[in-house]
Parts: C-alpha cells; sequence; structure tokens
C-alpha cells in the first residue's frame, strides 16, 4: 500500500497527482478485481473522456419504494425481466412494525406494497411478503439467506446496499432508472470509481463498536470525502470484526459520499457464509472459497487515497447536527459554530444547531432525548440486539423514555425470541415490534411528532427524515440502550451496575 | 428522453450546502408509484416557510438551481431528479454532487453542472443582487452565463453525449446483447441464483 495521504481542510479527499484511474490499471486491490471479473464490455477511452464499461450484476434486489417505475418502463417498452433467477424482493420501507396481519391502514402504502406483489407475480420475481418467515430489511435479508457472497456485484435502488460490501461483494445503491435498466439487461454502464483505503488499527475499548468508528469516519472526511470512491476498510481492527459489525460499517460508506464500501473475505466471511441457504455446497464450496481467497488487495497495490483512524483511542460516538458528518465523542460538547474555519461548514452548523434546539458547549452527556430507535440496515441484526439487550438487562428504563426496538427482518426476530432478547426487551418498558426499516426514515406510522428528539441506531440525521420536525442523534446499539436507562445520550460505562443478573 | 443542448432561465439561488434528497423531496412522497407530478413535493417542508427562496418572486418561476457543496447526498430516490424536473427545473449547478443524485439526473435529463465553488459564490451574488436573473446552461460549450459571470462546468463526456442526443440506455446497451449472452456463459456454476428459493 504505497498511496499517499490525503486530506485537505474540508477533509476532501485528494487523489495523487498522475495515478491511473481504476481499472485501467492492473488489477490489485479487492475492488479492482471484482470489477475486472464482471467486465461485459470494456468502455473505450481513458480519463474523463472515457466511455463506461458495461458490467454484470450477480444480483439484484428490490423493494416496493423505487421499483414501481421501472417495472412500469418495461411493461411500456415491452420488455421482459432478463434474469428473474438473479432478483429477489421484499417488502420493507412501507410495512407497518404492529398488526401485521391486518391490512395496512394507509392507503398508498397499500397500494405500493401491492404494486410490488402484482409486479412480482407478473414478472415472475421471487418476494418475501410481510407475515413470511424470510421478510424483513433488503439488506438484512440478502446476506441473511447466503445470497450475497464475496467477489459478487450487487445492486438495489437503496443507498444501503453498500451493507453487501461487508461479504467483499462490490455492492451500491442505483436509481429507479438503473433499476429499469438491470431488470431489462442484467448489466449497468458505469464510470470506473477511484479507491481509497481507510485503515483502522488497534483494539476497540469496551463500549466502543464498529458504528463508532464508522460515525467517526465520516466525521472525519466529511459527507462528500468519499464522493466517487469505493472504500475498504482495512487494518487489525476491521479485522476482528464479526460480519454484523462489518455490515454496519459498510452501511453508511453512502453517508461518507462513497457509492461502496468493501472488506477484503477472510475466515469470518467464510464462517458467517456456510450452511446459509444460498451458499455453495460441497466441491462448489472449496471452489468458491478458491476464489474468493484470491479476491484480497495485494500487498503492493496502490489505492488513490488513504485514511487512519486509531480504534485504541476511540470513543463512543455520537452526532449533533443533521448531516452524519456533524458528529463529536460522546464526552464532547456540542461544537461552537465559530470553530468552523470554512464560511460554509459555519452556516451549515448555525443552521443545524438551531434545528437540532441545541446550544453550542452543550456537554452531548446533558442532552435529554424522548425515544430510542434500535434498529434500521444499519444496526437490528441479532448481534445489535444481543448488545442491547446486555446493557438493559435487570436495569430499569427512565420513564420519560419510548423505546421502540424493530428487528431487521422476520428472521433476526424469530432468532431473538428463541434466545429470549424479546422478554428482556419487554421487561425494560421498550417495545418490540416486526421486522422493517421502521423509524429510520417513517415511511410507515413510525415517526418522530415535531420537536421530539431521538437517540437513533440508524444512519441518518437529516431534518424530519424520522419524522417532521423530528431530531436525531446517530449512536450504536449500547448507547441506545444506555441512553433508554438515563434518559440522557449515555454510553454503558455511565450506568450504575445492574440491580441483578436476571 | 428528451434532447438538451441549452437552456436560459431564472437562476435560483440556494445557499445551502450538503442539501439531501429526504429535503428534495421527504420520504412521505415516496409512496406514489407514478413517475410524474411530483412538482407539488419538491422541498416540501422548506417551502412551508414564505421566506424560503422558491416562495419568493421571481425565483419562484426559475429553472436553474444554484446550490452550496454536496447536493443531493443521502438516499438514492429518483424521486428527487423527478421533483426537481416536475417543478420546472432544467438544471442544477453545484461545486459537488452526491454520486447516485448525479448519476439519476444524467439519465432523467436533468443537467448536473459542476462549477468551481468560487464561480458558484459570484452567481449567487448576481442572483441576489438583481433577482431574475437569466442563467444559461450551453451544453455545447460546457459553459454557463448569469449576468456578468461567464464560467465554464463539467459533466462526463459519455453523460453529456447522451444528454446531447437523447439517447436511452437501455436501447444503447441491448445492442451489446450478444456480449451479455456470451458473459453469462462463463459464469461459475457455484454463483447464486435467487430461484428456486431454498431455505
Amino acid at each position: 500500500m504505497t498511496g499517499e495521504t490525503i486530506s485537505d481542510a474540508q477533509g476532501q479527499a485528494q487523489a495523487p497527482a498522475g495515478s491511473a484511474a481504476f481499472p485501467r490499471r492492473a488489477a490489485k486491490t479487492l475492488a479492482e478485481k471484482v470489477w475486472r471479473d464482471h467486465v461485459v464490455k470494456q468502455g473505450a477511452g481513458s480519463g474523463e473522456a472515457a466511455e463506461p464499461d458495461l458490467l454484470y450484476i450477480d444480483l439484484h434486489l428490490i423493494h416496493e419504494v423505487t421499483s414501481p417505475q421501472a417495472f412500469e418502463g418495461l411493461r411500456l417498452a415491452g420488455r421482459p425481466l432478463r434474469r428473474p433467477d438473479l432478483t429477489i424482493a421484499t417488502e420493507d420501507h412501507n410495512t407497518p412494525t404492529l398488526a401485521i396481519d391486518k391490512p395496512i391502514a394507509d392507503l398508498t402504502s397499500r397500494t405500493q406494497i401491492q404494486t410490488l406483489r402484482n409486479n412480482c407475480k407478473e414478472f415472475g420475481v421471487r418476494l418475501h411478503s410481510l407475515g413470511d418467515a424470510e421478510q424483513g430489511i433488503v439488506h438484512v435479508v440478502g446476506p441473511q439467506l447466503g445470497l450475497t457472497q464475496p467477489g459478487m456485484t450487487v445492486v438495489c435502488g437503496d443507498s444501503h446496499t453498500s451493507t453487501h460490501g461487508a461479504v467483499g461483494a462490490l455492492a451500491f445503491g442505483i436509481g429507479t432508472s438503473e433499476v429499469e435498466h438491470v431488470m431489462a439487461t442484467q448489466t449497468l454502464p458505469l464510470k470506473p470509481f477511484k479507491t481509497m483505503a481507510i485503515n483502522v488499527d488497534g483494539t476497540l475499548r469496551p463500549g466502543v463498536s464498529s458504528k463508532d468508528i464508522i460515525l467517526a469516519i465520516i466525521a472525519k472526511i466529511g459527507t462528500g470525502g468519499g464522493q466517487g470512491y469505493v472504500l475498504e476498510y482495512r487494518g487489525s481492527a476491521i479485522r476482528a470484526l464479526s460480519m454484523d459489525a462489518r455490515m454496519t460499517i459498510c452501511n453508511m460508506s453512502i453517508e461518507a459520499g462513497a457509492r461502496a464500501g468493501m472488506i477484503a473475505p477472510d475466515e469470518i466471511t467464510f464462517d458467517y457464509l456456510k450452511g446459509r441457504p444460498h451458499a455453495p455446497v460441497g466441491d462448489d464450496w472449496d471452489a468458491a472459497v478458491d476464489y474468493w481467497r484470491s479476491l484480497a488487495t495485494e500487498d503492493d497495490a496502490e489505492f488513490d487515497a488513504s485514511v487512519t483512524l486509531d480504534a485504541d483511542t476511540l470513543e463512543p460516538f455520537v452526532t449533533w447536527g443533521t448531516n452524519p458528518g456533524q458528529g463529536v465523542s460522546l464526552n464532547d460538547a456540542v461544537p461552537s459554530p465559530e470553530s468552523f474555519g470554512d464560511e460554509n461548514a459555519k452556516a451549515a452548523a448555525e443552521r443545524a444547531l438551531a434545528y437540532m434546539d441545541l446550544a453550542a458547549g452543550t456537554p452531548m452527556k446533558d442532552i435529554r432525548v424522548d425515544t430510542v430507535f434500535l434498529g434500521s440496515c444499519t444496526n437490528s441484526r441479532i448481534e445489535d440486539l444481543r448488545a442491547a439487550a446486555d446493557v438493559i438487562r435487570g436495569r430499569e428504563k427512565d420513564p420519560n423514555i419510548r423505546m421502540l426496538v424493530v428487528p431487521g427482518s422476520a428472521r433476526v426476530r424469530l432468532e431473538a425470541e428463541a434466545e429470549g432478547l424479546d422478554k428482556v426487551f419487554l421487561a425494560f418498558g421498550a417495545e418490540w415490534r416486526f421486522a422493517g426499516c421502521s423509524m429510520c426514515l417513517g415511511m410507515n406510522p413510525d415517526q418522530l411528532a415535531p420537536g421530539e428528539r431521538c437517540a437513533s441506531t440508524s444512519n441518518r440525521n437529516f431534518e424530519g427524515r424520522q419524522g417532521k420536525g423530528g431530531r436525531t442523534h446517530l449512536v450504536s446499539p449500547v448507547v441506545a440502550a444506555a441512553t433508554a436507562v438515563r434518559g440522557t445520550l449515555s454510553s454503558p460505562s455511565d450506568l450504575e451496575p445492574a440491580i441483578s443478573a436476571a | 428522453m428528451e434532447k438538451f443542448s441549452s437552456h436560459t432561465g431564472i437562476g435560483v439561488p440556494l445557499r445551502q450546502s450538503n442539501v439531501d434528497t429526504d429535503q428534495i423531496i421527504p420520504a412521505v412522497y415516496l409512496k406514489r408509484i407514478t413517475r410524474t407530478g411530483f412538482e407539488d413535493a419538491l422541498f416540501s417542508s422548506w417551502r412551508k416557510n414564505p421566506d424560503f427562496i422558491l416562495n419568493r418572486k421571481p425565483y419562484d418561476a426559475g429553472s436553474v438551481l444554484v446550490a452550496g457543496a454536496d447536493f443531493g447526498t443521502g438516499s438514492s430516490r429518483e424521486h428527487a431528479v423527478w421533483a426537481l424536473k416536475d417543478y420546472g427545473f432544467k438544471a442544477v449547478l453545484s461545486s459537488r454532487f452526491a454520486d447516485i443524485f448525479r448519476g439519476n439526473s444524467g439519465k432523467a435529463g436533468l443537467v448536473a453542472a459542476e462549477l468551481a465553488q468560487e464561480d458558484i459564490e459570484l452567481i449567487w451574488k448576481e442572483l441576489e443582487n438583481a433577482p431574475g436573473t437569466q442563467v444559461s446552461v450551453d451544453l455545447h460549450s460546457k459553459m454557463v452565463t448569469a449576468g456578468s459571470v461567464v464560467a465554464p462546468f463539467q459533466i462526463d463526456d459519455y453523460t453529456r453525449w447522451r444528454l446531447l442526443e437523447g439517447l436511452d440506455d437501455i436501447s444503447l446497451t441491448l445492442r451489446d446483447e450478444p456480449a451479455i449472452t456470451a458473459f453469462e456463459a462463463t459464469r461459475p456454476a457455484w454463483k447464486p441464483t435467487t430461484l428456486p428459493a431454498k431455505s
């Protein structure tokens, strides 16, 4: 790894001068190798004037929100969906998390779900509907079924498709026109990305998790820092993480501006995949693992840019503003707009503090919240639920806090119930809901009221994201849990010893 | 897709960075299953404020949006581009666009023109000092003109060509259908398929 470290005053990544644009040079990094192995037709030319390459797509994930207009486009043009056997759909964004056996109350939501069902039937697409054991957030369902595997290209009309990069896939979100393109051709014309290494070495301290790593990275490089890059997360702290934890990191690559983030597959990846419904078996498994092992970035490979984060000194991280780059350590205070040198950043900070109703200098841990949301494609997997349950077990919820626990998939919910986690959450006073995107974006009834403040394990703290006028602080599952106990933004180390180990 | 060569219309200064797609169109409007009719949804939360730029004449009749850096971050929703187009915008100028938003713009026929931040600032001043100033966006010369400001912009050559010709991506790709079929024949047998479903 000889790429130069880069970061100007705004944290914007800069490519070293003269570097050839990926993937025209010999493939050496993980991302370049996956790209190389999917080129159907290489575009003519080079540099800025290059035509896009035509890339084959191994897996297309579909949900109800970004697909109706794409299906309609196919119908109008009289085109078939080329590969139903490389396509899978689930219902997640609009689905209620209560009373899922009843018709959806919101008529437009119900129509959108029904439209997906009709379209999947007409075009022969496998669909996991509400009530099905494999229903859930599309980015939780794919890995869980073993459908997302190392070295694949994975797309979905959802920006958090970057999640699947945790298994070593090149996975990214696309718009609806591209959804239609993939449906019709199973390919996408794509311009080369640049590559950025995110090196995270050291050992995370207790109470610090992969969510804190990615929030700290976004604060460091900014919401545009990864723009035009595929990120590769590397280093001893990344290698030590479980697959669930790796997915949390790759999930939020888009919040750093990068369309995709990847982690090289290793034994942890293979152990995770082995035995899953769609994982290869027998000789196929051996052949697949041989290939997957060949994908890792080589020692002499060059990245266009690199960024370093020290895991040893990392503290729990939390956002104070209205974009995911506006974050600080939980032990810090709300920053002053004056501390930002750039006029536009200063104006953005002033605007964010007004929206968030926060005064500069307020210790983050003094901020009282109303709602705690444990869920979303970022942090709703079984390990996230276990980590939060471990914090609240034997403790009492702050009486003024409403806490929603929304498993990422029906399968995660079942698994949690088999472990008794539902009872831990219910005894604590939290609500135990059915799977879906829920309060991450509030397309269903799970929303914040105007002015309501939320500690959320989701991925976006944009104005009104969780409900009109709602205020969001992005946190890890254990910080969310500790906050539900104390009522103010807190880490597990702030808690009194539990009443009992029950 | 409609061809685009140049456009001249009222410029709208949006002095704000990190305009995410949740602001451009909140999620509640994404429940619709149509591709048009999103004009009411554009910036719907901000438009409740009477002082918001699009509630002020003559900016309300604008067709060229001049925004701060990192425009279109966040969600991949192409509805953001549709809402801008349905309102009447033909082009957005910014010093940096989110990747997915820029891609969606190119597919849906909205010009996402990347200018230097200094030029954005100069254009903001022109549009604020003389409301109603016309902004010209010329895709042939890749130049923007706003009052006394004349500035170059960046857009990748392939997108520019497609916009100038009004070409449909899917038709272009289907010309390479034999190459796609040939590629499919080489895929390893162990790669997963979604059908038949396994559990």
